[in-house]
């Protein structure tokens, strides 16, 4: 109780969260920041119960755990700044598959453990650099200060997921021939981080978050040095790139993990759980 | 309980007993804790095995019937607390399995016989869950009556399962309690919310009831487990406080326990209640039950599929030891 | 199926306080490396802890339960090593 009031009485001074002429744009960032966490949680949260060994049955968990926790966060945020009375669980629960802003890459099915880890760290890279921006130079001090909280954790992830990649990569023929399948199906699915929008471009103006092109590099750096260890063979760099989910094209696959998620708030509505 | 029906031997009279025998029977009566490397019976290390096995699995079978919700969690925070939930029972299975690890067989061993269906695993996790509500009744009515068995255990004469089932009770504290409060949350709710509340405790009551195990007043089997402490109370008596318990809290939310016989017992200040379909109960533990099948299925399928990952980080680890060791022998 | 089992590992913990490691559980895990990582996700979930120490289980050597008399009665007799032993006067205050 005493964490949760001290907490409450830190929010941190930010006058964008008021800024009606960002409203539209930031909170459209703001549920891609969060939609990600919730997807990326939703389908790591589906092992539970089902991962190779229990080990790693926890660890999955913890990372679904973290993510929710941001989901939290960030829809919160983007609910405070919509302005209609919208908290986190209502975003989560009641939005349909066109308003969700997720990455493609996260709603793709969990497919076996190597499509899982790889999925993840080549989320992880990316988010991790994204984070690390936002949590040092993001001008909306509420924004640095989630990041700040989830950084932590997803500096875990990240070291977890390449750790997995490598040992799995490097393993035996058949985890190599799983972890280079996993890379190959999913790479078409990582170009979408970093393709940017108007919605982008009026937060990097903003001074809110950063030009997703600048990140690019890291990324890559981040994710050649990790694939050559796990004596992965990165492809080709200007292939085809999957790309909507940010502006609310989905795949089929999001439909069922919303059915699935929303079926309570929908079936009975205005129930408190 | 997590482990209904265990096996063990006879009890033996202290004039049977080998004088190594009587000198561990009196440790025992002693409180002393027995360790791994301490002379124990083999009767002692085989039904514990056995036990500590059948707990451990009804741990990780019991991870299904509830992380078939999370998915489908109403709210973010209903699905953080029911992840977690979910997370720590694979935790218990971890220290259980360890715990039996201790008397010389291996993990993998155990889950071999689990998934040969040799093991069993407690009766309860072979119902579904049907609704959200039972969420909250696996949570109260299960995790309730488990505890009853879990608790006295933390003073078993076996070293590492008590320590085991300490660390087990102090992280279960808060299982029962979020179970009821989504009780609370149902029960006090809609009409609709109100009627899977009620729904979930019709089917989960008797097998509640079930995870005692069967009468074991006469059972011998039982004398020797009680006689070395790896089982503390009788199961009418867990039973029986299990219901004393549970009849007010279903109370005060003003559920109907679906028990005709149900009443107060001034005499022995307990309620007379009806026991459960034992023959139902038999049909379960043959693997009769309603999810069986899927329940085993499940397990035997993540564990296959688990393999190439389990082999392949393994290779890696085999590897880097091999090029450390090279890179050793290379320095000097 | 898969060929090997993961070693065994055994888990030490040191907690917010600065106390001495102490042993918490045991896991499996392909390596040490590994090992702390699972260690960190089993043991830790609840802020249990802020190091971790991983000993492969084939590698503890423990003593013998017969040993336990000579090992450890001998202490026994040794109770001037506690405090108590000693009678101070109260006039003298707290020591």
């Amino acid at each position: 109780m005493a964490a949760l009031e001290t907490a409450a009485t830190s929010v941190p001074e930010d006058s964008f969260v008021s800024d009606a002429s960002l409203r539209p744009a930031f909170f459209e960032w703001l549920c891609r920041m969060g939609d990600n966490a919730l997807i990326l949680g939703h389908r790591t949260s589906e092992w539970c119960g089902h991962g190779p060994v229990l080990e790693e049955d926890i660890a999955l968990a913890n990372t679904a755990l973290d993510l929710i926790g941001h989901t939290q966060m960030w829809l919160g945020l983007a609910g405070e700044v919509e302005g209609e009375g919208r908290d986190a669980d209502k975003l989560a629960y009641l939005r349909d598959a066109m308003k969700f802003r997720n990455l493609l890459l996260v709603e793709l099915p969990k497919g076996d453990m190597a499509v899982t880890m790889m999925r993840e760290f080549l989320f992880d890279a990316f988010h991790y650099h994204l984070l690390t921006w936002l949590a040092d130079n993001s001008k909306s001090p509420r924004v640095a200060e989630i990041a700040a909280k989830a950084l932590k954790e997803v500096s875990y992830h990240l070291d977890r997921a390449s750790d997995l990649v490598v040992r799995l990569g490097d393993g035996t023929e058949e985890s190599h021939r799983r972890m280079q399948d996993a890379l190959d199906l999913l790479w078409a699915y990582s170009g979408e981080m970093f393709v940017g929008d108007e919605v982008d471009a009026a937060m990097t103006q903003a001074g809110i978050a950063p030009d997703l092109e600048s990140l690019r590099g890291e990324w890559e750096t981040t994710v050649r040095d990790v694939l050559k260890e796990a004596t992965l063979a990165m492809p080709a760099e200007a292939g085809f790139v999957h790309k909507g989910g940010k502006q609310g094209r989905h795949t089929e696959h999001l439909g069922f993990i919303l059915a699935e998620m929303q079926f309570l708030q929908r079936a009975y509505p205005g129930a408190s759980w | 309980m997590y482990a209904q029906l265990v096996k063990s031997d006879a009890i033996k009279s202290r004039e049977d007993m080998s004088p190594e025998e009587r000198a561990f029977q009196d440790r025992v009566d002693a409180g002393e804790k027995i360790e791994p490397k301490d002379w124990m019976p083999e009767g002692y290390r085989k039904t514990l095995v056995r036990q500590i096995g059948q707990h451990a699995h009804s741990e990780i079978v019991g991870q299904l019937p509830e992380g078939n919700w999370i998915t489908r969690a109403p709210t973010l925070e209903r699905k953080a607390i029911l992840l977690a939930k979910v997370q720590d029972e694979a935790g218990h299975g971890l220290y259980l399995y360890s715990a039996a690890e201790t008397l010389g067989v291996s993990r993998d061993e155990l889950l071999e016989k689990l998934h040969s269906g040799k093991m069993k695993y407690s009766s309860i996790f072979n119902y579904p869950t049907l609704n959200w509500a039972d969420m909250g009744a696996v949570g109260w009515l299960v995790d309730g009556a488990a505890i009853m068995n879990q608790v006295p255990l933390q003073r078993t004469s076996y070293g590492p399962y008590s320590r085991a089932m300490i660390r087990i009770c102090k992280e279960e504290s808060f299982h029962q309690r979020q179970g009821y409060s989504i009780m609370m949350k149902m029960a006090f709710g809609t009409p609709e919310q109100k009627e899977m509340a009620q729904d979930a405790m019709n089917r989960f009551w008797y097998p509640a009831l079930m995870m005692f195990g069967p009468s074991d007043k006469d059972s011998v089997h039982s004398a020797q487990s009680m006689a070395w402490k790896i089982k503390i109370n009788t199961n009418d008596e867990l039973r029986q406080k299990f219901v004393n318990e549970t009849v007010p809290q279903a109370e005060y939310l003003g559920l109907t326990i679906p028990d005709e016989n149900l009443a107060w017992n001034e005499e022995k200040q307990g309620y007379d209640f009806s026991e459960p379909d034992w023959s139902e109960f038999f049909e379960v533990i043959k693997g009769n039950g309603p999810c069986n099948r899927e329940r085993l299925g499940d397990r035997v399928k993540a564990w296959e599929d688990g393999a190439w990952f389990r082999d392949g980080l393994n290779a890696y680890a085999e590897r880097a030891a091999e090029r450390r060791r090279a890179a050793s022998v290379a320095a000097e | 199926m898969s060929k090997k089992e993961w070693p065994l590992w055994e888990v030490f913990i040191r907690g917010q306080h600065g106390l001495n490691h102490r042993h918490v559980g045991s896991l499996h895990a392909p390596d040490a490396e590994m090992a702390i990582n699972h260690a960190r996700d089993v043991y830790t979930r609840r802020k249990e802890g802020v190091s971790i120490w991983v000993v492969p289980s084939k590698e503890i050597t423990a003593s013998s339960p017969s040993e336990k008399g000579p090992l450890f009665d001998p202490a026994e007799s040794k109770t001037y090593r506690h405090p108590t032993f000693f009678d101070i006067p109260e006039e003298v205050g707290k020591m």
